[in-house]
This record gives C-alpha cells, structure tokens and sequence, in this order.
C-alpha cells in the first residue's frame, strides 16, 4: 500500500499519511504541483517556512517500463518565484516508488539551527546529525554516505551554493554509477538548504516490487513502448551514438545557436565541441564510454563517460545544452575545459543551464575574458563553489548577474536563464520560454523538435504561423509526460510512431487498474498546466510576465538577422485552452 | 554547378565533413543525396543557407547544402 511521507523541519517529525484517493493515479510532476498548488502559499518567501519542498517519483517509476526512472522534485522557486517542478535520473525514483512512497513533502524549517540528514527507509524518516558534512561539495558527501552505509544507498544532497540558499543551486542524485544527476533547474538546492536539509539518503532495505494491477496488459504495453524507443532513428541510434550534443551542428547550420552571450546566431568554432567531435574524442580514448544511462533500465543511453586523454574520469553526463553554454555561448574552444566545468558544476551544486549562462553574461561584464575555460573552472571551485562575495552574486544566477553589472543584454524569463535555442530565429520554443509556468525552459514544450528536427511535422522556425499551436500543445503533452517519470526523448518516437503514446498510457492504466484513454491523459497534462499558472497568478504574475527580454526585439540575430516580433495578445492565445 | 556540401553526424562516415563539389544545373537535393548513395528515407533534415528545404529543391550555383540523418537531442 502506497503512503505519503510528511516532514516537518519545525518539530522533527515524520506522519506517514495515507494516499488521499485523488493522488492515486498521479506521480512525477502532476502530484508534486497539486501538492504545492493545494499547500504552499503563493505569496511566500521560497526560502521561508511556509515553502515546502515535494518529492515524488513518476506513474511509471520501478516498473519495467523502459525510460522510467525519473523523479520529480517541486516546490516554490527561488530563482523564479514561480511553481517549480524539476526532475531527475538516478537512483532515488526507483527506490521511492518500491518502498511504496508516494510522495515525500518537507515542510518547516528547524528552531534549533543545526543541519540535518533525512535518512528514508520503509518506516519513515529519521532526523540524523549533519554537522560533519556541512561544508563538502556533493563528490565528498556522496563518498561520505558510501562509505557509511554501501554503494546501494541512494543520496540526495546539495553542495556549499546549496547551503548558502544561492537561487542557482540544484539538488544532484546519486546516479547507477556514483557519479551524479540533477534536479537543474530554479533553485530548489536552495529550498533544501533552507529546511538546513544537507543530504537525504534512501534505504531501500525491505522494498518490494511496484504493484501492477493488470500485469498482461502491462507487458504487452511495455513491449510496444520500448520497441517504439529502439525502431526511432532518434532514441534507437541517433542519441546513444552522438548524445544530446549532435544539436550543436544543427543549430549551427539553422542559425539558431546563441552565441557570445546571444549576440549571433552561428559560432565559427561549432565543430570543436560538436557533437560528432565529443563521440570521436571519447572514443579514442581509454575508458571512455560514448552510451551510459542515468537510471536503471534507460536503453536509449544518451549520456556517456568523458575522460581525459589518459582515460581519467572528467565527467557524464554532459548535455548539450551545458556543452552550448560554455563552449559556444561563453566561447571556449577546449572541449576538455568545457567538461572539466561541468564537473565543477555537478560538484558544488548549480544548475549547468543556468552555470553556463550566466558565466556568458559575467564574460559580458568583463568578470573574466571571453573563452577564458580556465578562469570560469577557478570561479565556479572558488567564487560561486565558497559562496564569496562576488560568488553570491554569480551564483544567484543570470538575472543576478545583470543587475550587479548593469547590462542589458540579460538572456532571462521570469529570472531563469534562457538555454541553447535562440527564441527570434527558432520562434516557437520563444513562445515556450515566454510562457511556460516554470519561466524560461526549452524542456517544458520542446518545439525544436518540429522547429529544427523535423518530427512531428514541420512548422518553419523562422515564420510566426504555427508556432503558438505548436508550442501549447507540447506544453501539454509535456506537463503529461513529466509525470510518468519517464525521459523527455520518449517524445521522439510518440510524435512520430502512432502506436506509442497509446502503449504508453496503457502501462498507466494497468499499473493501477483503471480506465485511461490518451484523451484522459493529455487532459491531465492540460489541468495540471492550467494548476500551476494558477498558482503563479496567485503569486503575483500577470500576462506581462510572459514575454522575453526587450534586448530580442531590437538586436537582428545573424545571419537570418531576425528578431522576436510576437505581439503581446499573439503570445496569451498560448492559454486558450 | 559548385556547391559547398556539408554532412553531419552518421552521414559522414565512408564519405566526408565538408567538400565543394560539381552538380548538373537545376540539381535537386534528392539528386544530390543519390549521388552521395544516401537513400532518401535516410534524410532527417536539409539546409540550403540556413534555411530547411525538400528534397525537390532544385540548388542554384554556390549555395551551401547542409545534410543531416535523423538525430535529435534536447
């Protein structure tokens, strides 16, 4: 029987609650933002006591369904102000979802000062002393944990950013392999820092198989669905061999690859850090793995293993939004460079997305020198990684970064850092960052698909007909997928496979024994999205907040020379639905 | 008639990153892709300067022809 942990930071206690019968049937992002929606005051402080952080592991989680293993983390962002919902590989979903936790939610914060570590197992929570991790990056706690309990412990942990509640830091997940994933984006490791939560670690001691109430029907749908993900060009060869980072070139050739801080369009150097490049250098050297999974039972393996020329461990996990961000958007040339930051990234707890912008707009600022690989490695260990004073004001991201110097050329909605996609030559994911609820996030309604890739059709990335469609109802869909658990690419093959997207819903409806229709589940996706722009009306938001930086509609972007020319009321027809 | 033909991802392997090559007048990209013994279905996407196009596209003298195979990311 599933049960919901609750936490509160303020009396150090753990209730095991039961499952209210609407919470039945969600996971993933549509129960993290009903929870926050039904429970976390709009107007608080996100770093106050009446912000509470959720966990939840997605419909799908510690099934045998291929792609599964993702975990959503929500809460108020203090990046954003908004509704946040972020999720995750890793160990953590799988374990959740086997020890029948439905959901965990943190609330309070402690009266006594003191730093803690969640430790979860079958029973409930403990409240442990945290104060001889406080001050490590996550490299050093994940070793710390390992050592105390064995490799299987699931760990949940913020760096020093984190500590410090700098609106840049993320919560990083144990992956497979002891290295790390991320919930990215908008600050939640800032949230957790301010509960004083230094590290949760997961027991799975106990833990059983999740419950399927039709398992024939569950099979035979799992068997279309992870078929759907190896007969697609792009899930079943195109992402293992090259990773996320084959978009690099075609960004490039499309013009719409934001380069030196969003000043062009195209990047001379594309080629050294492309994704056909990063294949063949971490191929030709030793250890050096080109497929890799970030949670048990991935087998579209987009991630990898990036070595240095004698085969030590530089980092995984190297996306190609981070690889666009330091190697093109802030111009540094080395591939290992870009890759030795990332690794930074992961280990003192910041967002990559938001690390590598607004490292392009420190550059802008003259903090360090465009292309300077070197100089941004020492900042993020010794600036944002020690939270010193000009630390605080990087490491608070983007936005932070423009005010304390003044510029105008600030690549952010709703304060979170635009990714690698410019919005005035790829105008639909403009529509997606000027809307979605979670402010500025290619994920939430990935038009490149259709814009650049061609799946799912063809709309012209440079025309404004079609896009505002388009981008609405991949946010729908999308809020939909991110609450199964599953990965982002199984888009891919539901865009263009008919029989997908029905297997997928399928294994929902036999997971817990009831009707569901693609209708019904693309509905919930549409209720949950209309929830969380709900919340942030609530929190303060108007239609104005939904636009991009004035700096896209006056600066040509070359070489298509184009600018961001949406109309106001063209940009709202996103929430006619 | 010269274009600049640039191959990406899988489509480079046996064949080439970047080459100028000689096509007939009124060449299409169809007519170029069997001409590198890419099979059509292979195609993910097409770019003359920047811009996506068909397969019938009929090429004019000193363009730039970008070939992809299907590959996506994100």
């Amino acid at each position: 029987m599933d049960k919901i942990f609750r936490v509160n930071m303020s009396d150090l206690t753990c209730k095991v609650e039961k499952v209210p019968a609407e919470f039945v049937t969600l996971g993933g992002r549509a129960l993290t933002s009903t929870i926050v929606a039904a429970e976390v005051p709009p107007m608080c402080h996100p770093l106050g006591p009446n912000n509470k952080l959720v966990f939840a592991p997605g419909q799908l989680s510690g099934t045998a369904a291929a792609q599964s293993g993702r975990m959503s983390a929500g809460a108020k962002s203090p990046l954003t102000g908004t509704i946040k919902e972020s999720n995750a590989g890793g160990t953590t979903a799988q374990q959740f979802a086997k020890m029948g936790i439905k959901a965990m939610i943190i609330e309070g914060q402690p009266k006594d000062n003191k730093w803690y570590r969640l430790h979860v197992t079958m029973d409930g929570v403990t409240f442990e002393d945290a104060s001889e991790l406080v001050g490590k990056q996550n490299f050093a706690v994940i070793d710390a944990m390992n050592a105390k309990y064995d490799t299987k412990i699931g760990v949940m942990t913020i760096g020093v950013p984190g500590e410090n509640r700098l609106a840049a830091a993320n919560i990083s997940v144990k992956d497979p392999d002891q290295k790390i994933r991320s919930h990215g984006r908008g600050g939640l490791g800032a949230v957790m820092g301010s509960k004083m939560i230094k590290c949760i670690t997961v027991d799975a001691t106990g833990a059983g198989k999740v419950e399927i109430a039709d398992p024939e029907k569950f099979r035979a749908a799992a068997k279309v669905f992870a078929k759907g993900m190896l007969d697609h060009p792009v899930t079943g060869e195109g992402l293992p061999i090259y990773g996320t980072n084959v978009l690099i070139n075609i960004l490039n050739e499309a013009g719409g690859l934001p380069t030196k801080n969003f000043k062009y369009g195209q990047c001379e150097h594309h080629d050294k850090v492309s994704g056909e490049t990063m294949h063949d250098t971490i191929a030709g050297r030793p250890n050096g793995h080109t497929k890799h999974g970030c949670h048990a039972g991935c087998i579209i393996q987009c991630s990898q293993v990036y070595v240095d020329e004698k085969g030590e461990y530089i980092t995984s996990g190297f996306e190609y939004e981070t690889v666009w961000g330091l190697g093109i958007n802030c111009l540094i040339e080395d591939l290992d460079d870009c890759a030795r930051i990332d690794n930074a990234m992961d280990n003192i707890g910041i967002d990559s997305i938001e690390g590598a912008v607004l490292l392009a707009v420190a550059m802008e600022a003259g903090v360090l020198p465009w292309g300077d690989g070197k100089e941004g490695l020492r900042i993020m260990n010794e600036e944002i990684g020690k939270c010193t004073p000009i630390g605080r004001i990087l490491g608070n991201g983007t936005g932070s970064v423009g005010q304390a110097f003044g510029l105008t050329r600030v690549p952010v909605v709703k304060n979170q850092g635009i990714p690698a996609y410019d919005p005035r030559s790829v105008k639909g994911i403009g529509i997606t960052y000027a809307t979605s609820t979670q402010g500025a996030d290619h994920t939430a309604g990935y038009t490149i698909a259709t814009n650049i890739l061609k799946v799912g059709g063809f709309v012209d990335p440079l025309s404004k007909d079609g896009q505002v469609e388009l981008s609405r109802n991949l946010q729908i869909a999308t809020t939909a997928v991110d609450s199964t658990g599953m990965c982002i690419f199984v888009a891919f093959p539901c865009l263009d496979i008919p029989e997908v997207m029905p297997a997928m819903v399928d294994m929902i409806a036999a997971r817990y024994g009831v009707d569901m229709s693609v209708d019904d589940f693309v509905g919930m996706g549409a209720k949950i999205l209309k929830m969380e722009k709900e919340f942030n009306t609530a929190a303060g938001f108007t239609a104005e907040d939904d636009r991009l930086p004035e700096f896209f509609e006056y600066e040509p972007i070359p070489p298509h020379n184009a600018v961001w020319d949406f109309t106001p009321a063209e940009i709202d027809e996103v929430w006619n639905f | 008639m010269k274009i600049t033909v640039k191959l990406f991802a899988g489509f480079r392997d046996n064949r080439f990153k970047m080459a100028e090559q000689d096509f007939p007048e009124a060449a299409t990209v169809g007519d170029i892709l069997t001409a590198l013994n890419i099979d059509g279905p292979e195609l993910g996407v097409a770019l003359i300067d920047g811009r996506h196009v068909l397969p019938e596209q009929v090429l004019v003298d000193g363009q730039i022809l970008s070939l992809f195979p299907k590959v996506g990311g994100g």
